[in-house]
């Protein structure tokens, strides 16, 4: 083997482990993550509209999950990952168009996406278990 | 910084992805269009708790709510799959995964959004 053709061990990134966890790093994942589950759950709720288009018996098959402790729980979740990936992702579009980079704005922004996905994820579970 | 690239290709701006600014710009616009999309989605969602089959389907087959409604599938589906796309192309490694993770997930969102679709108009129009 050449030298030209031996792998090559180069050093890797940090991993994230060895950092402390920060607000900005936190909500970054954050915002993948919930990329992911609003995607797996788009298929969820996609299926909603199947059910009600197929007969009465399987729509009412579909509500009784949804009402359960299970279900509940998915559509409340999925909730907050909607309202947490839009106000992160308007902080993100703001990045986008040059704005919020400094250190103190970053950090300000963030807390204020906390502050606005928590507030409209309670008011959304009180409104909605009211409902139910 | 010296540019490495030829004339022709630094005026045809494709990049090294020769995609050029198209998924970049595709995933802002609907994430643009999606704002105002998912805070009615989630409201409704959240008003229509605990509806039953008639009211569910009296709200679905209303004209207004079913183009809404189409129009967040297409665009919130396309705004998930691209990305997942990127998700796909960050944690898989080797090339034949990658691409058939890719095709995979595009293929389950086309078929899960056509027949929401599907699902919507019948209601709509009665099918």
């Amino acid at each position: 083997m050449s030298v030209a053709n031996r792998p090559v061990h180069r050093p890797l990134s940090p991993h994230l482990q060895v950092y402390r966890p920060q607000l900005t790093s936190v909500l970054s994942i954050l915002h993948r993550a919930t990329g992911i589950a609003l995607s797996v759950g788009a298929l969820y709720l996609a299926t909603w509209v199947i059910y009600a288009a197929a007969s009465p018996e399987a729509y009412s098959l579909f509500q009784s999950f949804n009402t359960s402790i299970v279900g509940r729980i998915v559509l409340g979740g999925w909730l907050f990952c909607a309202f947490y990936h839009l106000s992160n992702g308007i902080r993100h579009l703001f990045w986008d168009a040059g704005y919020g980079f400094e250190l103190k704005d970053a950090y300000r922004s963030g807390w204020i996406v906390v502050a606005v996905s928590l507030i409209a994820t309670a008011a959304s579970w009180v409104v909605g278990l009211r409902l139910l | 910084m010296s540019d490495l690239r030829s004339p022709l290709a630094r005026a045809r701006g494709h990049g090294s992805a020769r995609d050029g600014l198209h998924h970049w710009w595709a995933q802002r616009l609907t994430a643009i269009a999606l704002i105002p999309l998912v805070v009615w989605f989630a409201i409704s969602l959240v008003m229509l708790s605990g509806a039953d089959y008639d009211i569910a389907r009296a709200w679905i087959g209303s004209p207004l709510v079913m183009v809404l409604l189409i129009l967040t599938i297409c665009v919130g589906l396309h705004h998930g799959q691209l990305g997942l796309q990127v998700v796909i192309e960050d944690y898989i490694h080797g090339d034949g995964w990658k691409l058939a993770l890719i095709v995979a997930m595009r293929f389950i969102a086309v078929i899960f959004g056509l027949a929401a679709i599907v699902a919507i108009l019948r209601i709509g129009f009665g099918g």
